[in-house]
């Protein structure tokens, strides 16, 4: 059989591809391998800044990626609790929550100090419309630092228009009042663990 | 094919964008800004290149019959080895683009490129294809984007720093002090604007040039297996 003829069989275009399937995989394999670590350690680093973020600067002392507690909630699910620590107390408590914005899911973290009162809040992860919902970015605009300072008792947690303490944008009302309700129900949540979270 | 007419057609006569219409998601998602534009028009040229190159060099084993879903593996390889790299050794890049850069393999100007031109011509010719083609793309997704962002925001180039680094925050300029923005110049809307305002530029051109008698052969890329 000549090459040209063999070219045309079925099992020569089956080779070929199994042949490039296994070639990429390979090459996906090696690449996973030598990234790995870098970009490990990269989300690594990422979550600790943004860990740091919401906790006023000299607050802890403690690796806030090492010192977690696992605490389940009703509403929240299981949640993921860092504990920042000075001289082995611990002062407070930063974790990840949600709320469901103008357009899917506003991922938020909420840094709180022991007395319940909010120390900060950065949106991690949202897909609210680009020049509208997105001043919720601290990049963006300051709105994202009113929450600090604030405590479930001293607070009307809703925004203006719905007669409560917090701005809404021009044009955008759905985003504000979604961090709103997030930040509230992370007080809440803080509160109704308050012993699980610092009893250990 | 002289290496001239390869930059000419990568950057004028066949332009992704504004001559082949194609890789339509990128340029309409990722032009809201000059630097966005900028960042994904330069991940797209480096997979251009290097899938360009990886299918010129197979391309006499790949029959005709399975020259796709070859293609396809390739480019896609391709696109995750750039996305992990990415995300390995420059993440603040990575946080900007990241969400699009898996959408390369679904541009079709990279297959498109893979299939009229790599799969016929030799790895050098198909390089210097890939490098101009994306050059071209780039070009016209960083001049839609800042249409769009001063349009839309009053600024340009805002954030530079963060894709091209430190050295380039001077780029960063705030073009209409105390402007409030134009939102729809950010939402899809008007990158469909600012699309055919610029095609119908690059068609002014065009007619003049045709006026002027230097007028170039454009024409369509034939494929592999026609």
């Amino acid at each position: 059989m000549n090459m040209a003829t063999l070219r045309e069989g079925i099992s020569y275009q089956g080779v070929l591809l199994a042949a490039f399937s296994m070639l990429t995989a390979a090459s996906l394999v090696f690449g996973n391998a030598v990234t790995a670590s870098a970009s490990s350690a990269a989300e690594e680093n990422d979550l600790k800044l943004s860990l740091t973020q919401v906790l006023p600067a000299g607050f802890s002392d403690n690796d806030l990626l090492k010192d977690v507690v696992v605490i389940k909630d009703d509403k929240l699910g299981d949640v993921e609790v860092h504990r920042a620590a000075k001289n082995g107390v611990v002062k407070g408590a930063t974790f990840e929550t949600a709320s469901s914005g103008y357009a899917g899911p506003i991922k938020i973290l909420v840094g709180i100090s022991s007395d319940g009162v909010v120390q900060g809040v950065r949106v991690l992860k949202h897909a609210e419309t680009p020049g509208l919902g997105d001043k919720i970015e601290e990049a963006k605009t300051s709105w994202i630092h009113s929450f600090e300072g604030k405590a479930l008792t001293n607070t009307r947690w809703l925004v203006k228009k719905d007669g409560g303490d917090f701005d809404q944008f021009a044009g955008a009302t759905i985003t504000p009042r979604a961090v709103v309700k997030a930040v509230k129900e992370a007080l809440e949540f803080h509160q109704a663990h308050h012993d699980a979270i610092y009893s250990k | 094919m002289k290496t001239n007419d390869i930059i000419r057609n990568g950057m004028w006569d066949q332009n992704v964008v504004f001559a082949q219409i194609l890789g339509m998601c990128p340029t309409m998602a990722l032009t809201s800004s000059a630097t966005n534009g900028l960042g994904m028009g330069l991940a797209t040229t480096a997979v251009l290149l290097v899938s360009n190159m990886a299918v010129s060099s197979v391309r006499k084993v790949v029959t005709e019959q399975v020259r796709i879903p070859v293609f396809i593996i390739i480019i896609a390889a391709i696109v995750t080895l750039v996305d992990m790299s990415l995300n390995a050794w420059m993440h603040d890049l990575h946080k900007v683009l990241g969400l699009y850069i898996p959408l390369i393999v679904a541009n079709c100007a990279i297959l498109g490129r893979a299939e009229a031109f790599a799969c016929k011509n030799t790895v050098v010719d198909s390089g210097i294809d890939g490098l101009f083609m994306g050059l071209g793309f780039t070009c016209a997704l960083t001049s839609i984007g800042i249409v769009r962002e001063i349009i839309g925001s009053g600024t340009l180039f805002s954030q530079a720093s963060l894709l091209l680094g430190p050295h380039f925050a001077f780029l960063e300029t705030r073009v209409i002090p105390n402007y409030g923005g134009t939102l729809m110049m950010i939402l899809p809307p008007g990158g469909f604007l600012t699309l055919g305002l610029l095609l119908a530029v690059r068609k002014r051109i065009e007619m003049r040039r045709k006026v002027h008698g230097a007028v170039t052969a454009n024409a369509q890329p034939s494929h592999c297996g026609a």
